[in-house]
């Protein structure tokens, strides 16, 4: 089984001139402003591990993962969507502003998340085996498992390769089309974990 | 339009993940008990090997754009070490210890070049010589 490379022409074939993405996009692909909130934010994480309190925590964690959790809906079932149906030149303008957010985003909400909440899990007990809901607590080391590879593994190269394409002079629609599908349907699919990990976290949280 | 093959990359990297992701599990789940550490060993052995696999293929590739690759693995390697070192503090502040902290830092090391490895392989697979880059 091999994947295969298309090295297509990078003239819009099989799309109307107009359908063409500008040329040599101006834009960060890590937007560097962003970069000391992020190191902010993992600060404050440092913090809330090191002092191992449990509102720190429960702030933390309740922060990122209800950031994590909107997102992935947006994305999955708001944005994703809309974004198929919009015209190319559309798509573009809006992964050119959308996507390199994320690459900062995305990555931080989920070391946040899951940092801070398996600190609390272990402050309150909750990790301990000996734990009433400890099936519960597995299921969502699973679900978070399966929502790390596909992020992992499929949604973010597919965010920094579309990047990388449209910094080109002549990004290949091609290329931004295959991509962009990649990142919508993956975006979907986390998004169906996220009501998994609700369920979940509701249940924890209720007893 | 001219296609080049190339190795599974992709599918190989997710299966590595996920092994290591199952080892992490196995050994979370039994907290604080003892737990056999031979299979979280295996599955991290197994992953680390598929890692080992992975980077051998991509090596063998002929015109490989590797300085496109590195171009952006470098920075995805500096930013997934730095995740990896979140969680291994998050280890280390609750006292983990033993086999299980190895099996775990181990596989968290597999984490850190796999992801970059993934990342800028996806990248430099649509490369195409004739289009140069745009303005940083």
């Amino acid at each position: 089984m091999h994947d295969v490379a298309v090295d297509a022409p990078t003239i819009a074939t099989g799309h109307a001139p107009a359908a063409a993405p500008p040329e040599g996009a101006d834009f960060e692909i890590v937007p560097r402003a962003g970069l000391p909130i992020i190191a902010v934010v993992l600060g404050l994480l440092i913090a809330g591990i090191a002092v191992n309190e449990e509102w720190p925590l429960t702030f933390l964690h309740v922060v990122g993962g209800a950031a994590w959790t909107i997102i992935d809906l947006f994305l999955g079932f708001v944005l994703g969507p809309i974004m198929g149906k919009l015209s190319i030149p559309a798509r573009v303008e809006l992964t050119k502003r959308l996507m390199p957010k994320m690459v900062l985003i995305m990555p931080t909400v989920v070391t946040v998340t899951l940092a801070a909440g398996w600190q609390l899990a272990v402050h309150l007990g909750t990790v301990q085996s000996s734990f009433d809901l400890h099936g519960w607590v597995v299921a969502s080391y699973i679900v978070v498992g399966v929502m790390a590879i596909i992020a992992l593994g499929l949604l973010e190269p597919a965010n920094i390769a579309v990047l990388v394409e449209l910094k080109k002079h002549r990004p290949n629609p091609q290329v931004i089309e295959k991509l962009m599908k990649r990142f919508i349907y993956t975006a979907g699919a986390t998004g169906l974990m996220q009501v998994a990990t609700l369920v979940i976290m509701t249940k924890l949280a209720s007893g | 339009m001219s296609e080049r093959r190339l190795p599974p990359v992709t599918q190989l990297a997710m299966t590595s993940l996920a092994l290591i992701v199952a080892g992490g599990i196995y050994l979370a789940s039994h907290i604080p008990n003892p737990v056999p550490l031979a299979p979280a060993i295996a599955l991290l052995a197994a992953s680390a090997l598929l890692l080992a696999t992975n980077l051998l293929l991509l090596a063998r590739v002929s015109d490989f754009p590797w300085r496109h690759f590195f171009d952006v693995a470098k920075w995805a390697l500096l930013a997934y070490t730095i995740i990896a070192g979140m969680i291994e503090y998050a280890f280390l502040r609750n006292h983990l210890k033993g086999g299980a902290l190895v099996v775990l830092t181990l596989s968290l090391v597999v984490f850190a070049v796999h992801v970059p490895t993934l990342i800028g392989f996806t990248v430099a697979r649509f490369y195409e010589p004739e289009s140069a880059p745009g303005p940083a």
